[in-house]
């Protein structure tokens, strides 16, 4: 068979719905566009314990405490699982890794903001893992079998973090004023970033025709946001927050809310790296990767010596 | 020292040793040196918290006072945490935190079983749960101690200075306070003598497989069981109770 008959072949099973397996034929760019996303993906996980993870030791109580823990300690578990869906392409861990540390490869922009109060914990988990969630449940059902089935267990975790952070806005919302304000003023720095997370416009998504024909994605980016605003502007009503948003209001002829303008350069400024956190990440990543050199390397040391032990 | 009192601060102490060692085990979330070891780390930090909500509540209802495992945690200043020194060091290396641990898992193991077989039920049923994951902490600590002892040649030498840096703040573990006299005497408590014969065991059978060496017992360090601690405790809990104490009474 030629390249274009398995080209047709692999896109007809793609179209009946059928998974691909590692060991499938598939295209040169369908594998590299996978290993990109779930790659990107991987290393969202893995920064986003950062911002997060910077209010483990302050929790306010015992038992927020143990949540976030074991929250940031699944969202290390979610990297693991990507990085697996990924070596099944044939991508080697300690390269990606690589790419990570030296600033080649993407992760989402969102963690590159900072959680300047607890309340941000909260709206971390309301916001930013609900625009995540939307986007996973779609992959749920993506063309890439280890990918989707990866995607499978992550959403039930992250379901789980995302109601966690709405019900600590919820106490925030009803409790002191202090506590109103800290809510309020985290909604407000949160909300446009999770936005901005489903990506550029359709008409401005450089991958996106292509991962839909392929069906790595299944819905738009566009499709996605409004899909998140109308399901999270009726929560921000529940809490009696004000989503920061002057042209937000329901449309009762497209049945969805309407709204503002995206600061794209904004955006666009993060993505090449003038975020406020873009430098700290990628410090804070390197330095644990630098520093933990010595303990993986007396790790390999000891195992070579055990095999050699072991043989003789 | 009344019964009652002394089981008081024998059980804010387990509260306290487990509540400040997983604190500084969860500082490494995000920057252990693989992701497989933050979430090694991670999981132990979370039994070590379980332990304390545990032994906290039971502490605050012996106590009588309506304290919760949060008043307890959030609202007590240094000079009334009863935790062992060697639980308050610094995270400092990874030689270090897995050093400290072996060092404390190989303590905490045997004290733990020992304290399922006590008169006092609800203490017994603590330890009940926190022997299963004082056994995956002690493994966990011993396997890496093996490692890196047992690894490169600067594995080594950062295990060993860990172990050597270490060695003062053993003693107070096995050095009872008059709170825990009070308790053995009554037969709650196991004689600390009896725990320090399985941990001696347990340092050399671990220390011997890691290729380093027992340091020799010097001056021990006291106090933390009296509430007086080393000068990094403070900071701990500036960073610990900075909510509860910023916004007082309010709910989280």
């Amino acid at each position: 068979m030629d390249e274009k008959q398995l080209e047709a072949g692999f896109q007809a099973k793609v179209d009946a719905e059928q998974k691909i397996e590692p060991k499938d034929w598939m295209p040169a760019d369908y594998r590299k566009n996978l290993v990109r996303q779930i790659s990107q993906h991987a290393h969202s996980e893995i920064v986003g314990m950062l911002p997060e993870g910077n209010w483990i030791t302050r929790a306010p109580n015992l038992r927020r405490k143990t949540v976030l823990l074991a929250k940031v300690q699944d969202e290390a578990g979610h990297g693991l699982y990507l990085y697996s869906a990924a070596e099944s392409l044939g991508a080697a861990r300690a390269d990606l890794n690589d790419q990570l540390l030296t600033g080649k490869a993407k992760y989402s922009s969102i963690f590159n903001y900072p959680t300047l109060t607890w309340a941000d914990i909260g709206a971390v988990g309301w916001l930013v893992d609900g625009a995540a969630i939307m986007n996973q449940v779609m992959l749920c059902r993506t063309s890439y079998g280890p990918y989707a089935r990866a995607m499978v267990r992550i959403c039930k975790e992250e379901s789980f973090h995302q109601r966690q952070g709405y019900e600590i806005m919820c106490v925030l919302a009803k409790g002191t004023p202090e506590q109103r304000e800290m809510a309020q003023d985290a909604l407000d720095r949160w909300w446009w970033p999770s936005l901005m997370m489903f990506g550029p416009s359709d008409a401005n998504s450089p991958h996106s025709a292509q991962s839909m024909k392929w069906k790595i994605k299944r819905q738009s980016n566009d499709e996605l946001r409004q899909t998140f605003i109308d399901r999270t502007v009726p929560q921000a009503d529940f809490l009696g927050l004000r989503i920061p948003d002057d042209k937000l209001k329901w449309n009762e002829a497209t049945k969805h809310y309407d709204w503002g303008e995206i600061d794209w350069t904004e955006f666009n400024e993060i993505l090449k790296g003038n975020g406020p956190c873009n430098k700290e990440r990628l410090e804070a990543r390197n330095k644990a990767h630098d520093e933990g050199r010595w303990v993986r390397e007396a790790a390999l040391a000891h195992a070579a010596k055990q095999a050699k032990k072991q043989a003789a | 020292m009344e019964r009652s009192e002394a089981l008081f601060r024998t059980v804010l102490r387990l509260g306290d040793n487990s509540l400040v060692l997983g604190h500084r085990l969860s500082e490494w979330c995000g920057h252990g040196p693989q992701l497989e070891e933050d979430i090694a780390q991670a999981n132990i930090a979370l039994d070590l918290l379980g332990q304390a909500r545990n032994y906290l509540t039971y502490a605050g209802e012996i106590e009588g006072k309506g304290r919760t495992e949060d008043d307890l945690a959030y609202l007590r200043t240094e000079r009334q945490f009863l935790n062992v020194k060697l639980a308050e060091l610094p995270k400092g290396d990874y030689a270090h935190t897995i050093a400290r641990s072996f060092l404390f898992d190989a303590f905490h193991l045997p004290l733990q079983q020992a304290l399922t077989k006590s008169p006092d039920e609800r203490l017994a049923g603590i330890a009940g749960k926190a022997v299963k994951e004082a056994t995956y902490h002690l493994r966990h600590s011993s396997e890496w101690l093996v490692r890196f002892g047992d690894g490169t040649e600067e594995s080594h030498r950062r295990a060993q200075a860990a172990i050597d840096g270490l060695w003062m703040y053993t003693g107070e573990l096995f050095a009872p306070d008059e709170a825990e006299r009070t308790l053995i005497e009554a037969g709650i408590l196991p004689d600390l003598a009896s725990i320090k014969a399985e941990w001696d065991a347990t340092v050399a059978r671990v220390l011997a497989e890691a290729t380093l060496v027992r340091p020799a017992d010097g001056w021990m360090a006291r106090g933390g069981k009296d509430g007086q601690h080393t000068e990094h405790l403070g900071f701990l809990l500036a960073e610990l109770q900075y909510l509860p104490r910023a916004f007082p009474g309010a709910q989280w």
